[in-house]
């Protein structure tokens, strides 16, 4: 929660400058931000690579909620479609922004590179807002959709932000699974978000 | 535009070579290029007057994209809850 609102705080800045335009514009024509989001990029990947004794853990793990994952992106998917219908955007554009699953900093970021500001802020505000409900709602959505439904809803923070909470209300026990979850589901997020940006 | 993934893959190569260096920065150094880039994100959004202008409407769409998204997985979740066996400590973990 604290991590969001600083996050926030950085682009609630950036937005006053823009707005105030105090910030030299020459820097944005430059692309700046794809030489930071490459960076990004690179190490993200360094650090999926660099623990590799967390992922010989998820052995112990039993096979069918192996498939938490694939329910968690598909689940998303048909979510997103349905209200997609409603929308000027399109059924892909709308695909993109739910395949941050909560990462809303990578996928705002890859959004605005691919697809322009409008819908990177889409993406940033609806993948915030997603974090926000499952840990608000975390013990409601256990109880009646199950103990795996707290993790479903946590997508890609369930090894990080949304962890604590979700520990607390499924159980100690569901730890493994959380951070098999929010490992597979984060490493998920750039590759869904780039297929669907790459989409009309 | 997959130009991207191709650098998180040279990450994860370098990460692995480099598995048994201790290296606690690389958090930081995420969280850092995540705060630049959140916050050039504002920058251009600010410059970007009918995005300003629509930022209410944005938000609203914003918060349906999340409750469905959020909804779609909570049901997934829920399905496949319901046939994993509930024996204790086996619902989850091999023995």
């Amino acid at each position: 929660m604290k991590g969001s609102l600083i996050i926030l705080s950085f682009f609630a800045t950036g937005l006053l400058l823009g707005i105030s335009r105090l910030f030299p514009a020459s820097w944005i024509a430059f692309d700046f931000s794809f030489y930071v989001l490459a960076a990004l990029m690179f190490t993200v990947g360094f650090s999926i690579g660099h623990q590799p004794d967390t992922i010989k853990q998820f052995s112990k793990i039993h096979s069918r909620v192996l498939f938490l994952p694939l329910t968690t992106i598909l689940g998303t998917w048909l979510g997103v479609m349905v209200i997609s219908f409603f929308s000027k955007h399109s059924t892909a554009e709308y695909l993109a922004i739910g395949s941050g699953l909560g990462y809303y900093s990578l996928s705002s970021i890859l959004i605005t590179e691919y697809k322009g500001a409008e819908l990177g802020t889409i993406a940033l505000l609806a993948n915030i807002f997603r974090e926000i409900i499952t840990l608000v709602l975390a013990p409601l959505m256990a109880r009646y959709f199950g103990k795996l439904a707290p993790i479903a809803a946590g997508g890609a923070t369930t090894m990080d932000t949304t962890f604590p909470i979700i520990i607390k209300t499924s159980g100690k026990e569901f730890s493994i699974v959380s951070v098999y979850h929010g490992f597979v589901t984060d490493f998920s997020v750039p590759f869904f978000v780039t297929l669907w940006c790459s989409l009309k | 535009m997959f130009i991207v993934l191709l650098f998180m893959f040279a990450g994860i190569i370098t990460g692995y070579l480099f598995r048994k260096w201790k290296i606690q920065f690389i958090n930081g150094i995420i969280l850092t290029l995540i705060w630049l880039l959140l916050f050039l994100l504002g920058v251009e959004v600010g410059v970007n007057d009918n995005v300003v202008k629509n930022f209410a409407n944005l938000g609203f769409e914003a918060m349906l994209i999340a409750v469905f998204a959020t909804l779609g997985s909570i049901i997934g979740a829920w399905l496949l809850w319901k046939i994993t066996p509930k024996t204790p400590k086996e619902h989850f973990l091999k023995h």
